[in-house]
């Protein structure tokens, strides 16, 4: 007993055993936690120094980048003078995620509410991991499919011309694309309504339709919204899908069948052919500095709305 | 109040002037206490008195919250742990058992000899040994010794329980604090332990809370009333029970409040 | 008087009643829509894949898709062999180390910033830093750089939330037998929660098959190996990680704008896609398993 009571504790506490079996693991670990913040800090400054080329090193105004349609860069290492706007593509970006938004929202909510309060068993056992599958999808399956079997389909029933590349088969895909995010995050938010706040509602005689749209979709407002800016921020930030279906044709669209190019089509298409440093590269830096400042405004919105919940809660 | 106490008997942990807040609040008033070695010391008093927390401050284990603030002296074989002691090798020497057993997610044997490994021994025969013999002294080695790598987490809650006790032993502590280690766990479980409890204190020094009176009576030679924080009576549990010298405890004793 | 206002309450309820039917029946009708189309899409996709087989398409030449399985495969494996050590790391730091102060919550939004950039973004940041700035020509490494970055942030909240989730009693009684905070973690914690994190991985890995966007200008849109050369420095050798690599992903993506340069670009099209919706659903398949199997344990039913 004596003997083992020794052996037992022969370990001294000194510096050295404090650093390895605390300090060092905890460095690490502190480490890496800010290792995520200086990477995020990274990929935003590197845009920003790349991105801003366009209005520092050829003398552009952001309000030509931004409301001018007259895209005709200059692909040299050195030229310039050429047009930088890029309304085309930023409103080809707008006009297809709102659509698909547009399009999908009721049903992805629909299906929300279908997974948790109307079949929630069948939801949890065989909704969820479809849904799951949706997500795992690569987006650019999706981007075959839509070129392989929607876009002919738009042509033959529509009989679009350009053999129907166009806003409403990018508008399709992305619906199709955003509907998972959407349905999982509001399902999140209707699941955590309490409880109590249904039965009372059935207590007063409602019914489980009026349960669930005077009660528990107001109730759960916040998390929808969630994920709806959630779905949008995927449909804006999605490249190659896209760029299958909607034409990348530079100019507006005329109409929902008629092809046009939006930010990250563009960006996928040419970013590789253009010289480097040159205007038109620089140009297609900008575009893809705005999808980083799109994609932070909406973590800001986010946060936004979980802020108003939150302090809604406390009142 | 030390002078109801047996002066023959070594003091194994020393308290003086204990204070304790979380916050704002107040939650231990200056507490003095002497716990002597080799004897079983009951800590009674109501839900939220207290008794829980001033356990936590004799290992330490206040330090893993946050806003605990902790003034006096805790005295260990008259050695400030407070000041001039490691939490980690304090810990090592004051082992506790809590109120829900707490196996780890791990076989038998791992869970019983997770100290000595941290400990640095590896030699698998060694630790074999140790094993064998901590769950020998928790009395449950009959039951356990065909299925030591089965999980720990099959096991009943007052199997398990005495596996966390073997698991306390195996590090070799002096003394043992049991945060209401049968609260949990039926009266059959809770005989075995409290038989463990009564067969320990020759090798250790035993703090216990409880919430049951007839357990204090029964297995514990000395027993503490605490009340809003307070140490309200500290004494042999004969006289504590039979003669309470403050209106409080005799109150709570004879179940009138708590 | 009173029988009026009975009727009308009479009909609100009957009319409250019937649009309760009518939305159920909705609801039903949108749930079913949406199981029919995912189990159509993936049907679909799968057999038209099948029937797009021709001799030789699982080759490793241009005619086939060989190299390009490999590419993937070996692509994630780089990537998680960055982001996992990392991303569980900080999981740990946010989980257990992280105070209530600015730095947790500066953390807290770089997460979420990252795991919200668009897949393009990360691979043009890859694009700038890994290949313009070094110089270096299209690798597959700068493609496993940037993939890791996008998995980073779920590998981390994975980590996080699953250290969060354990109860408290394990560190309580570890901490109480001598150890210290990073011991608790490494020895007991970890090991603990160590199916949930294998999970997230796992899921991790399935987004980084299929990524695309990312790799466009990270590790190129070609591939060319020589699979009896295994001098690592060569630009031919398959394992030699600083060599374009495209995957199979890409690779539909090639089949479409390079498409007219190859005659079975449409089927390798479909083959590869085939490929990674099975891949897809293999691996939600085992993460769900590995889920399963946790919960039996973890009520104890082992024993």
């Amino acid at each position: 007993m004596e003997s083992g009571k020794e052996t037992n504790r022969n370990t001294k506490i000194t510096k050295s055993y404090y650093f390895r079996k605390e300090y060092l693991g905890r460095g690490f670990a502190t480490g890496c936690g800010i290792f995520i913040i200086v990477l995020t800090f990274a990929i935003g400054i590197f845009l920003l120094v790349r991105g801003t080329g366009t209005f520092t090193k050829f003398h552009h105004s952001i309000a030509e980048f931004l409301f001018s349609a007259d895209w005709s860069p200059v692909d040299t290492a050195q030229g310039s003078g050429g047009g930088v706007g890029a309304a085309i593509f930023i409103v080809g970006s707008l006009l297809t995620c709102g659509l698909a938004l547009a399009m999908i929202t009721p049903f992805a909510l629909g299906a929300a509410v279908f997974m948790t309060e109307i079949a929630p068993k069948a939801g949890e056992k065989i909704f969820r991991p479809a849904v799951e599958i949706f997500v795992g999808i690569p987006s650019v399956v999706y981007g075959w499919i839509g070129l392989t079997v929607l876009v002919p389909f738009i042509r033959d029933v529509f009989h679009a011309k350009m053999g129907g590349y166009s806003v409403l088969a990018a508008s399709i895909v992305l619906a199709v694309m955003i509907f998972p995010t959407i349905t999982t995050v509001a399902a999140d938010a209707i699941r955590s309504t309490p409880d109590s706040c249904r039965k009372a509602g059935y207590g007063l005689g409602s019914t489980r339709w009026q349960v669930i749209y005077r009660i528990v979709i107001p109730a759960s407002k916040n998390g929808i919204f969630t994920g709806i800016i959630l779905g949008l921020a995927r449909a804006f930030g999605e490249a190659l899908a896209v760029a299958m279906v909607i034409g990348k044709t530079k100019s507006f669209p005329k109409n929902l069948l008629s092809p046009t190019s939006n930010l990250t089509a563009e960006i996928a298409a040419d970013m590789g052919n253009t010289a480097s440093g040159g205007e038109a590269n620089m140009a297609l830096w900008s575009m893809a500095l705005l999808l980083f400042l799109i994609s932070m405004l909406f973590i800001f919105l986010i946060h936004l709305i979980s802020g108003s919940g939150k302090k809604k809660e406390k009142d | 109040m030390e002078e109801t106490l047996n002066k023959n008997i070594k003091t194994e942990i020393s308290v003086k002037n204990l204070n304790l807040h979380y916050g704002e609040f107040h939650a231990l008033k200056n507490i003095t206490m002497d716990i002597p070695e080799h004897e079983i010391t009951a800590l009674i008093g109501p839900s939220g008195c207290g008794k829980s927390t001033f356990m936590k401050t004799l290992n330490r284990m206040n330090d893993l919250e946050q806003g605990v603030k902790i003034d006096g002296t805790v005295l260990l074989d008259g050695v400030d742990i407070y000041k001039t002691m490691d939490a980690i090798e304090l810990r090592k020497r004051v082992g506790m058992v809590f109120q829900q057993p707490n196996p780890f997610p791990k076989s038998i044997f791992e869970n019983v000899v997770y100290g000595p490994r941290i400990n640095g021994i590896r030699n698998k025969e060694k630790l074999m040994e140790i094993c064998e013999r901590s769950l020998k002294q928790a009395a449950i080695w009959d039951e356990l010794k065909d299925r030591l790598n089965k999980s720990a987490l099959g096991l009943s809650g007052g199997q398990q329980q005495r596996l966390c006790i073997a698991r306390t032993l195996a590090v070799e502590p002096e003394v043992i604090l049991m945060d209401e280690p049968t609260s949990a766990l039926d009266p059959i479980s809770t005989g075995k332990i409290e038989e463990l409890a009564m067969q320990l204190k020759k090798d250790y020094t035993i703090v216990i809370v409880t919430h049951n009176m007839q357990q204090a009576t029964r297995i514990s030679d000395n027993t503490a009333f605490f009340l809003l924080g307070e140490m309200v009576e500290y004494g042999k549990t004969d006289d504590v029970f039979a003669n309470p010298k403050d209106e409080r405890t005799e109150r709570y004793i004879t179940g009138r409040f708590g | 008087m009173i029988a009026d206002q009975r009727t009308t309450m009479q009909k609100r309820v009957h009319n409250a009643q019937r649009m309760n039917r009518i939305m159920t029946v909705v609801f039903y009708c949108i749930g079913g829509f949406f199981l029919v189309l995912i189990l159509v899409l993936a049907v679909y996709i799968i057999i038209n894949g099948i029937r797009s087989i021709y001799p030789g398409v699982f080759g490793f030449d241009s005619d086939g898709i060989g190299n390009q399985f490999f590419n993937t495969v070996y692509l994630v494996f780089w990537s998680l062999l960055i982001s996992v050590p990392i991303g569980v790391l900080a999981g740990i730091y946010m989980a257990e180390y992280a105070g209530d102060n600015k730095l947790t919550k500066f953390i807290r939004i770089s997460i979420e910033s990252l795991s919200s950039l668009p897949s393009i973004v990360v691979g043009l940041f890859g694009y700038l830093v890994f290949i313009l700035y070094t110089g270096a020509k299209w690798n597959l490494m700068a493609g496993a750089l940037a993939v890791s970055i996008l998995s980073l942030p779920s590998i981390t909240t994975t980590t996080e939330d699953a250290m969060r989730s354990l109860p408290k009693s394990y560190k309580a009684g570890s901490m109480a037998l001598g150890a210290t905070h990073w011991t608790t973690i490494h020895k007991v914690l970890l090991p603990a929660c160590l199916p949930r994190i294998i999970t997230g991985v796992i899921l991790a890995a399935g987004r980084g098959f299929g990524e695309a966007a990312a790799l466009l200008y990270t590790s190129g849109q070609s591939t060319r190996l020589n699979w009896s050369n295994w001098n690592i420095t060569s630009k031919t050798c398959p394992l030699n990680p600083f060599r374009p690599g495209e995957t199979l992903a890409l690779h539909i993506w090639v089949m479409r704008t390079e498409g007219s340069l190859n005659a079975h670009s449409e089927e390798i099209a479909n083959v590869c896609a085939m490929i990674l919706v099975i891949c897809v659903l293999l691996f939600s398949l085992a993460a769900r398993m590995i889920t399963k199997h946790v919960t039996r344990k973890q009520t104890g039913d082992n024993a």
